[in-house]
């Protein structure tokens, strides 16, 4: 369960986000949409734990935020919180199902029994066969989709995704949209999906539009 | 615990994967490692060499003695040895002479003990010689001389052989009688009886030592006090380890400075892994950015980083070490225990491995790649993830404005460090102004660079305008290049200021020194030969010469602790015309006496004091007319006039003649005519000009080491260049790929490319000039004087120093160029879509 609470944030006496509440359960994948500049990625770097509101409060699974110091935020997203990225955000020096691996490794799992359950996620989004690969030999489309696999591969509560197809030509975009959805709902964990296209946004279950007036259904 | 362990091995193919794809820039981070680490090792392991077998050799020499009395080196009465004897705190006396007897044509030298074979067995036991013919008492053979193991081999005879050497300006000839078994080490030496040795050597009644072995329970300290108490002015009881220690003090200096610049080596090589790391850490910003996104702790991506830092150290320490031994070893092969500088001659040391040494060296390379990448570490773990997760946000060294305030602190505080005065012999000030000064212009630098920025023109082709923008908007790139440049170019100016005015000043100071025509001696001063009055006189009167000066040496001992201090007594006028003089000269009433540089620091004496010399055993009150330069002797050196000495001694001796010619005389024939006095190869003759250029070619070889720490500091530098902007073009790949989407060429980026490397080598160039004539002037002025007590006159190089300069802003642009082609041979739509 996601609670936010009339949650803002201001930037140099600018006001951003005000008065943002939303509550979010287990399995319900939604979409944030609105225009540029409006607050969308503050919104997503508040519920990530990577920014700090300026008033409201923010709790995942009871845990709240406030309460939190930055190491223990740092374990919250380690444990509870699963991210894809605009920029995919592949490390070039690591091969594919290691990639994937890398949020096992964070919590402690040995690099031997972290690449089973890695590669059964790569499976999942298609790309069971190019573990072994360097993320150079990846299309973008293809890169996505193992960012997905990483995103899920440590049973998150929560995944975040900001504009996840920004960087894809429609095609490859309809394709890790569809994949994002069926995987988040698969792991039974609540998503985020935040984008400025209306026809992305047809793949959540609902759609909310962020304005400079506040959060609407 | 392990857990933790265990967690540091899971990460590191994110870490140390991506230290393997820098491979560039991380390899000259290591070699820069290495060869700091490398050039300290071999300092040290030639020095600890060499000091260890001269360590031994004198322990060897003193044996079993408690305590040494030692005198001048012209010897002191034997009926000291009766009263010593004596004693009753003492328990054997063994007398000994020693002579350095000159080999008849050679310019080489033998040290002849003169020894008591009966106390030898309880005093010295190494010494005692072992004839051949099983005769135990052919020791008292007159002309029999036992020779080490390493002065046979050195002089190719064996027993039975006949060696000609000199004594006084005659020749004597010995008889090889045998060998000293137990002597252990590679000394070059040889013993015979004492009475044989003073009658051969003219040296009748004198004894140059005493070797003492006290009775059982008696104080060595209280012994040595109650001793002294009894002893003639100028002798003196001092511990062996005492004389072992004076030896090592001397060359201590000059190794640690050797050292010093493998520091600064060392220093570089830190730089060198900073630049290669704050420029990775800007280029993998949004990477940490991602990774502390998705929960990894701010403290282990820094221990991360700072861990990849500790890990080219540890590998370039460990290099270093194992590549240090093999410098030491060819050093030992080629240039000798000293290292060329003349501390140690007729030693032959052996290397040793020193687990202890290695291992702070190594961890001296673990610590500048630390030291290196510690800042860019602390740089990366606070960035803010959110923002540098933001598409856009491209990689920004924000190189800031340095600490100017502090940067100027620390300036000021190398100008206070400089008053500080030697510890322990040591110039720790001068160390530390050097180590401020570096500091403080690395500090300056960003503020060097905008101001730089500032005063370049405006306009001009774009590519210029191009790079000149990138220095003003983000100085943290060139700040970071020019840093590696800034320590180099500082280290090798600052030698090149110190060796050119070294240089210059002995060349000054010889040619005041030796205004005569020729020279003529009978040997080195410290051997045993001399020129008597009967030589005197015919030298005067042979044809050609115009006006002789005849020169005494002898080595005085002036204070316990103390290496003896030269004597020289020569023909001095009032006003000390001829000498080197530092300051004005004082008029002074009744004998006066002129005092080195090093005399001055080391005893504390001044102009216009009155001052107490051991001559001939008495004290003689002299008043100090002026201080000289003198590069000859850093133990010190005093002079006297000639006559007054004469008289004040009663000995008649010289060592060398400075001759004037007569009006319109013959320099060749005069020559031939004085050398003709005496046997065959006894007479050196010598002209100033052979003199000098013998002398400035020891100067070169003496040095030679330290252009080679030069040329490796440059080659440091220069590859720290070439690093940075490695792993900088591999970083603006996408903005390569922009720029050309906007029509500009190749050429004109690689034009670019050039301006920036020269701009960033420019700063670093400038900034090292300045910071290098500062630190040379912290050497001549207080590290000099400090270690080795001589003073020299300032003597930039300027062209030199500009054209080394010029040259490495050339290179560094052609660097900047190459590294700027590897990164464009990628194709540019490739280069713009890329996410890394
Ligand atoms: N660190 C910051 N400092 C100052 N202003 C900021 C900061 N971060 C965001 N802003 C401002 O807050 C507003 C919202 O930014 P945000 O990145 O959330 O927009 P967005 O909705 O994600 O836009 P886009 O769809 O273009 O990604 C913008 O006007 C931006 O300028
Ligand atoms: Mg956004």
């Amino acid at each position: 369960m996601l609670e936010i609470e009339n949650l803002s944030r201001s930037f140099n006496g600018r006001s951003v986000l005000r008065d943002i509440s939303l509550r979010l359960a287990p399995g319900e994948y939604v979409a944030i949409v609105g225009e540029s500049g409006v607050g969308k990625s503050t919104l997503l770097n508040l519920i990530a734990g990577l920014d700090r509101p300026d008033g409201g409060r923010l709790r995942l699974d009871g845990e709240d935020y406030a309460l939190h110091d930055e190491d223990a935020l740092t374990r919250l997203r380690r444990d509870k919180l699963g991210f894809v990225f605009q920029a995919f955000h592949i490390l070039p020096h690591l091969n594919v199902a290691q990639n994937v691996a890398l949020p096992l490794w964070l919590q402690g799992v040995e690099r031997d029994a972290a690449d089973g359950p890695a590669r059964q996620l790569l499976d999942a989004v298609g790309l069971g066969t190019r573990g072994d690969s360097w993320p150079r030999e990846l299309s973008g489309g293809e890169m996505q989709r193992v960012a997905i696999a990483r995103a899920l591969v440590h049973a998150p509560r929560l995944v975040l995704a900001d504009e996840p197809t920004g960087n894809l030509d429609p095609a490859n975009a309809a394709r890790v949209l569809a994949l994002l959805a069926e995987r988040v709902r698969a792991a039974g964990a609540i998503g985020i999906l935040v984008t400025h296209s209306l026809e992305a946004a047809a793949t959540a279950d609902r759609t909310l539009y962020l304005t400079a007036e506040g959060l609407r259904g | 615990m392990s857990g933790q362990v265990m967690g540091w091995r899971r990460l590191a193919p994110v870490f140390l994967g991506s230290l393997a794809r820098r491979r560039l820039a991380t390899l000259f981070s290591l070699v820069a490692i290495v060869l700091g680490v490398a050039l300290g090792m071999a300092v040290q392991a030639v020095h600890e060499a060499a000091l260890s077998e001269f360590d031994r050799g004198l322990r060897n020499m003193a044996g079993a003695a408690d305590l040494q009395v030692v005198g001048p080196r012209g010897g002191f009465d034997e009926q000291l040895y009766a009263r010593l004897a004596a004693r009753p705190d003492v328990a054997e006396a063994s007398p000994v002479l020693e002579v350095e007897a000159r080999l008849v044509g050679r310019d080489e030298s033998l040290q002849v003990l003169g020894v008591d074979a009966f106390v030898l067995a309880r005093v010295t036991p190494q010494l005692l010689p072992r004839a051949d013919s099983g005769d135990r008492f052919a020791i008292f053979a007159g002309d029999g001389v036992f020779l080490s193991r390493a002065a046979a081999e050195r002089l190719g005879v064996k027993t039975g052989d006949l060696l000609r050497v000199q004594a006084g300006s005659a020749e004597v000839v010995l008889k090889v009688a045998g060998d000293l078994p137990a002597l252990g080490d590679d000394r070059r030496l040889g013993v015979m009886d004492i009475a044989a040795a003073q009658t051969l050597f003219g040296k009748l009644g004198r004894l140059s030592r005493i070797d003492l072995r006290l009775r059982d329970g008696v104080d060595a300290e209280a012994a040595r006090r109650s001793l002294q108490a009894v002893l003639p002015d100028g002798v003196l009881v001092e511990t062996p380890a005492a004389e072992a220690d004076q030896a090592a003090n001397l060359s201590r200096a000059y190794r640690v400075n050797l050292t010093l610049l493998a520091a600064i080596a060392l220093l570089t090589g830190g730089f060198l892994v900073f630049s290669a790391q704050a420029l990775s850490v800007v280029r993998r910003r949004s990477e940490f950015a991602f990774l502390r996104a998705i929960g990894l702790p701010r403290r282990t991506l820094f221990g991360w980083l700072v861990g990849e830092g500790a890990v080219v150290g540890l590998l370039g320490g460990i290099l270093g070490v194992a590549v240090g031994h093999g410098l030491a070893w060819g050093a030992l092969a080629l240039l000798g225990g000293d290292l060329g500088a003349g501390y140690f001659s007729g030693l032959a040391p052996r290397l040793q491995f020193q687990p202890l040494a290695s291992a702070i060296y190594a961890l001296l390379g673990v610590v500048a790649g630390v030291a290196g990448a510690w800042s860019p570490a602390k740089e990366a773990a606070t960035v803010a993830p959110a923002q540098a997760l933001k598409a856009g946000d491209e990689a920004a060294l924000h190189g800031g404005r340095g600490h100017p305030l502090f940067g100027l602190a620390l300036l000021a505080g190398s100008l206070a460090a400089c008053a500080i005065p030697p510890v322990d012999g040591l110039p720790f000030g001068g160390y530390l102004a050097v180590a401020c000064v570096l500091a403080g212009a690395v500090l300056l630098l960003p503020s060097i660079a905008a101001l730089l920025a500032r005063l370049m023109p405006v306009g001009g082709p774009v590519a210029v305008r191009l790079a000149v923008a990138r220095l003003a908007a983000a100085p943290g790139h060139a700040v970071v290049a020019a840093a590696g440049v800034l320590t180099s170019v500082a280290l090798a100016a600052a030698m090149a200021i110190m060796v050119a005015s070294f240089r210059d000043s002995v060349d000054q100071w010889l040619t005041q020194l030796l205004p005569a025509d020729l020279y003529l001696r009978a040997g080195r001063a410290q051997s045993g030969s001399y020129l008597d009055e009967a030589l005197q006189a015919r030298i005067v009167a042979t044809a050609g010469v115009g006006s002789v000066a005849f020169t005494r040496h002898d080595g005085l001992r002036l204070a316990a602790g103390h290496a003896p201090v030269a004597l020289l007594a020569r023909p001095m006028s009032a006003a000390g015309g001829g000498l080197p003089l530092v300051g004005q000269p004082l008029a002074v009433n009744g004998p006066s006496l002129w005092i080195s540089e090093a005399v001055q620091d080391l005893y504390g004496w001044r102009p216009g004091q009155q001052v107490e010399l051991p001559l001939a055993g008495k004290p003689v009150r002299l008043t100090v007319a002026g201080v000289w330069r003198d590069y000859a002797r850093q133990t010190g050196a005093v002079m006297i006039d000639l006559d007054s000495y004469r008289r004040l001694t009663g000995d008649r001796l010289v060592n060398d003649a400075a001759i004037h010619l007569a009006p319109g005389a013959d320099a060749l024939r005069t020559a031939n005519a004085l050398t003709a006095l005496a046997g065959p190869g006894v007479l050196e003759l010598a002209f100033p000009g052979e003199i000098r250029t013998i002398t400035l070619r020891i100067f070169d070889r003496t040095f030679a080491v330290t252009y080679l720490l030069e040329a490796v500091a440059v080659a440091i530098g220069l590859a720290g260049v070439a690093a940075s902007f490695a792993a900088l073009a591999a970083a603006r790949r996408k903005e390569f790929g922009m720029l050309r989407h906007l029509g500009l060429t190749r050429r004109q980026i690689g034009w670019m490319l050039a301006q920036e490397g020269a701009l960033a080598a420019g700063v670093g160039v400038l900034a090292g000039l300045l910071a290098g004539g500062a630190i040379g002037l912290v050497l001549i002025e207080v590290v000099n004087r400090q270690s080795f007590h001589w003073s020299m006159d300032l003597h930039v190089p300027w062209l030199s120093l500009l054209t080394f300069g010029g040259g490495l802003v050339a290179l560094a642009a052609l660097a900047a160029v190459l590294a700027g082609r590897q990164a464009m041979r990628q194709d540019a739509v490739l280069a713009v879509r890329e996410d890394w």
